[in-house]
């Protein structure tokens, strides 16, 4: 048996109780921390709320050579993640691998960043186009500079639809935690090369550490915004369509937003 | 003098910037000296004998000419004071890369032959290079008092082996460049573009000089005979007939520029910068080519180059090529000789020598214009064939060695350090054995490192028998695929490709023509994405939602598995790749390098491996002079060196052999010849391409290199790469 569990969003108390649970009662624990990571905790931490020793697992383990699937064939084996469990798209294989297997699973779902910016944010659920992440720009061995224009494809496409652009932003092991500022820097740089007007005037909300006592929530123009201090890592940033005026008020109210937006809502 | 050239720097149409290219041993740094006395830069006494162009400790003690050597001079023509920039270039085929580098500075080349030995192979490929690169030649015919007192040849027989030896060197030129021959760049005697003489003992006569000191034909050979060449050097001295022949028919640079800026720079011609170069305007932006790179102990770095547009002076911001970084200029000086000499200002046309540019190395494009479409690479005629591993003595050395090596590769852009992640060794790959003995003992003497090296080992190729089907790359999320197939790319293709004739920066109408021109689809012929070394990469994909960003990535899995291919990790060679159909994920954060690059990466490695990737090594073409006597002696050892004999002449009692050996045959080669003919033969070689191993010993030497790299010894199986 192999379950999947969210373990929610900072730290080790956000697992719900029934993932706690299967954790407690587990042969096997496995982590991977590559896609999204628990600021507010750490393994050792974990490790003593469950009683079980956790083994850390990286992508090569996760995407490549999962020989510790095998072991689900004949133990209670959990596999946690931050988060919620199926968010990540390509866990969807490791799901898909264990079917192969013969080997039953099961998912415990937790908080997932994807609801709680709605909540932090004001901003409707229902109102949210296509997500999209943007990655730490790439210099190829041509000393060419990629900056990925998806990320303002995608934008384009949703504000033509008037919603809102969940924006996930990189955690990579060499160059770090992306941040709301380095991210608005990027999408202005892509603006100027293609000078479609998605970013020109645009309002940002950024969010940092979703899930601890003290969230940062701020909306401003993009211009601005990246020049605010968020603090500590992990951010991730939302950049909003057409404004519902309960919207405005609670961007402007709750996350400090230009008076002026309240203006442009409907 | 320095006030004579400061003041000449600044009218192009009295500067020439030549080069003075030959085989080795013809004379060229001899001419240089003598040139140099005659311009009152050395002392007359000296010249000849002190090789002053030879600053190094090790090029006196080997006679030969190792680095090129620049220096300034001026020369009175008509009245007329000019400055003549002046390289003289190594002949020996180990140094090759230094003359193609040289030519890339200069306009035009004088071209030494040697009137007993007349054209060799040597002559070719380095009149190939000035050609090329759209340098114009004039010939000076070396040595002519041998042909009287050695050979005892009559005045007529000397007319006509002189006569041949010039229409021998005409064919060359039209054979390189037929375009250019018809525009007259033939050498002819009687117009002035061929100048002989004897280099050591300071006499050259041209068909201009002789009407201008009344000396004929005959004189000169009278004089020879008569071993009376004091004469012959006071009344046509050397240098006078050699300099007014530069600067009567060889392009100031402003009608040089206007004619090779297209050739060296596939920007747009017609835009302000293209402008300015074909101008040399030195009110223009900065348009500097940096051909070498020497260390000072002073003052640092010294980045000499030729300055296309634009002016150098202390201070200036420059941006060089594949960087984003600024740097700024401190010194700006000239060379003379060994000497630099520091100006306040250069302008556009000259050769520079500046301190300052830090992210400079040899074939950078320095600029004051931001983002200017860099000088095309300078093309190598020859390819790194041998390797030594590099240790230093004492552990303590290991950092200050890494430095050493970083530096000398930033030198001398012909050698290759590797560092081998599997077993730590520094890997140093060169032209020959010869060229990495002398970087040896310079990171010893110059550097002050002691270091220990292995013995040579033979860089090969991997290339392959046949064309595949489309073969499956995934990346490691499995979320992302590639489909590519790979073919052996034709002769034709692969010419145009290690010419340089075709690039990424040229237009791609141009390219695509060009291409086609050597029988290539139209559809590929549009569709080249990269290339690397000898191989391009075919994007023959129709609207795939993001391949374009994701292009740079699959382009560096190419170029890592071109750099070291599967079966034994040697570069791989002639290989066309076609990517014909992509799947990629919807966000960019799961297509990113850790997924696109092993993808792109495995499909290439496997497709190779199905088509037969085999094992190419180089030859060298090995030319040797012998008595007819010890002529048995010499083909022996090159018979059982794996080496095919190609033609045999004599000439007197003397036999020419040319032949082409495999370099893995070759190692200790000087000693056994020597050895074999009782010391009579002379020999030189000159790179001789590459050629598919034999399948007899293929598998073994495979196994020796996997052994030696730290692989597992077995062959690679294309499903070591991809699932199957």
């Amino acid at each position: 048996m192999l379950t999947f569990i969210g373990l929610g969003l900072f730290d080790e108390h956000d697992i719900s109780l029934k993932g706690l649970e299967a954790v407690r009662a587990a042969d096997l624990v496995y982590a991977e921390f590559y896609t999204s990571c628990l600021m507010g905790t750490t393994p050792e931490k974990m490790e003593k709320l469950y009683g079980k020793e956790v083994h850390l697992l990286s992508r090569e383990d996760v995407e490549q050579q999962p020989d510790w699937l095998e072991e689900a064939k004949t133990k209670n084996v959990v596999f946690l993640t931050g988060g919620d469990t199926m968010v990540s798209t390509t866990h969807v294989d490791l799901r898909l691998r264990a079917k192969k297997l013969d080997i039953e699973t099961r998912l415990i779902h937790g908080a997932s960043i994807t609801s709680a910016v709605s909540g932090l944010t004001g901003l409707q659920n229902y109102r949210f186009g296509k997500s999209v992440s943007i990655p730490h720009p790439y210099e190829s061995k041509r000393g060419v500079l990629v900056i990925t224009e998806t990320p303002y494809d995608t934008l384009k496409q949703n504000s033509e639809l008037g919603l809102h652009t969940l924006v996930f932003l990189d955690i990579d092991k060499d160059k770090g935690y992306m941040t709301v500022n380095r991210a608005l820097e990027l999408l202005l740089e892509v603006e100027k090369r293609r000078g479609e007007g998605v970013m020109t005037h645009a309002v940002a909300v950024g969010i940092a550490r979703a899930g601890s006592k003290q969230p940062v929530v701020k909306a401003d123009y993009a211009e601005e915004l990246q020049n605010f201090d968020f603090g500590e890592a992990l951010h991730i940033l939302v950049i909003p369509g057409k404004l519902h005026f309960l919207e405005a008020e609670a961007l402007v109210e709750l996350a400090g937003g230009p008076v002026a937006i309240l203006e442009e809502a409907d | 003098m320095v006030e004579r050239v400061t003041t000449l720097m600044t009218d192009p149409k009295k500067i020439r910037n030549i080069g003075i290219v030959a085989h080795i041993d013809h004379g060229k740094t001899t001419l240089s000296d003598n040139l140099l006395a005659g311009a009152g830069m050395i002392s007359k006494e000296l010249a000849g004998r002190q090789l002053f162009m030879d600053s190094d400790e090790e090029e006196q003690q080997r006679g030969i000419t190792i680095d090129s050597s620049n220096v300034s001079m001026v020369h009175t023509y008509n009245d007329e004071d000019y400055l003549i920039n002046l390289i003289d270039t190594p002949g020996h085929v180990d140094f090759g890369g230094d003359v193609t580098r040289a030519m890339r500075a200069v306009d035009g080349a004088v071209v030494v032959v040697d009137a007993v030995e007349g054209t060799m192979p040597q002559t070719e490929t380095v009149l190939r290079q000035a050609l090329r690169e759209h340098v114009k030649p004039v010939l000076f015919i070396n040595k002519v008092d041998r042909l009287i007192n050695e050979l005892q040849v009559d005045a007529q027989e000397m007319q006509v082996r002189l006569g041949k030896l010039i229409d021998h060197v005409n064919k060359l030129i039209k054979n390189m460049n037929e375009e250019k021959f018809k525009a007259g760049w033939r050498v002819d005697a009687a117009n002035g573009t061929v100048a002989f003489g004897s280099a050591l003992y300071n006499w050259a006569i041209s068909v201009p000089m002789m009407q201008k000191t009344g000396i004929s034909f005959k004189d000169v050979y009278d004089y020879c005979k008569a071993e009376d060449m004091k004469v012959l050097a006071e009344k046509c001295p050397l240098h006078e007939s050699v300099l007014d022949m530069v600067i009567r028919y060889l392009p100031n640079p402003i009608e040089a520029q206007n004619d090779r800026v297209n050739v060296i720079w596939h920007g747009d011609g017609s835009s302000v910068i293209g402008k300015s170069m074909a101008e040399a305007d030195a009110d223009g932006d900065l348009a500097f080519m940096v051909t070498d790179i020497s260390m000072d102990p002073h003052a640092g770095e010294v980045a000499t180059g030729r300055l296309f547009s634009g002016s150098f002076y202390r201070g200036l911001e420059v941006y060089t090529s594949g960087t984003a970084k600024k740097s700024r200029v401190q010194q700006v000086g000239i060379f003379m000789g060994p000497e630099r000499l520091e100006v306040e200002r250069i302008p556009a046309g000259n050769i520079a020598a500046v301190t300052g540019l830090k992210e400079a190395f040899v074939g950078s494009t320095v600029t004051t214009l931001d983002g200017m479409i860099p000088f095309e690479s300078i093309r190598h005629v020859s390819e790194p064939v041998v390797t030594v591993a590099v240790e230093a003595k004492h552990t303590k050395d290991l950092p200050k060695l890494v430095e050493v090596l970083r530096q000398v590769a930033k030198e001398d852009p012909t050698l290759q350090i590797t560092l081998d992640e599997e077993t730590g060794e520094h890997l140093m790959a060169g032209m020959g054995e010869l060229h990495l003995e002398v970087i040896g003992h310079r990171i010893e003497r110059d550097k002050n490192v002691e270091i220990t090296t292995s013995q040579p080992i033979v860089v090969y190729r991997e290339t392959i028998k046949k064309k595949t089907d489309p073969v499956e790359g995934k990346s490691p999320n499995r979320h992302n695929r590639f489909y590519i197939y790979v073919e052996p790319l034709d002769d034709a293709t692969v010419e145009l490709v290690k010419s340089g004739d075709i690039s990424m920066r040229m237009p791609e109408l141009e390219r695509r023509e060009k291409l086609m021109a050597v029988g290539m689809d139209k559809d590929q012929a549009k569709k080249i994405a990269g290339i690397y070394g000898s191989n391009i990469f075919i994007d023959m994909t129709k609207g795939i939602q993001y391949l374009n960003e994701t292009m740079e990535l699959v382009l560096d899995g190419f170029e890592e598995v071109m750099k070291a291919g599967p079966l034994s990790r040697e570069p791989v060679a002639n290989v066309k790749c076609v990517l014909v159909d992509a799947k990629l994920h919807e966000d960019a954060i799961h297509r990113g390098p850790a997924q696109i690059i092993p993808a792109s990466r495995q499909a290439i490695q496997a497709s190779l491996l199905m088509a037969e990737d085999s094992l190419l090594e180089p030859y060298q073409k090995v030319f040797i002079q012998v008595p007819q006597l010890n002529m048995g002696g010499a083909t022996k050892e090159l018979q059982g060196r794996r080496g095919l004999i190609l033609n045999m002449t004599t000439e007197g009692d003397l036999a020419l052999i040319e032949s082409r050996v495999p370099v893995a045959e070759l190692f200790g080669f000087a000693g056994e010849i020597r050895s074999a003919t009782e010391g009579r033969a002379m020999w030189s070689t000159e790179f001789g391409g590459f050629e598919i191993v034999p399948t007899s010993i293929m598998v073994e030497i495979v196994a020796q290199i996997r052994e030696r790299k730290g692989l597992k010894k077995e062959l690679p199986k294309p499903s070591d790469f991809v699932g199957i």
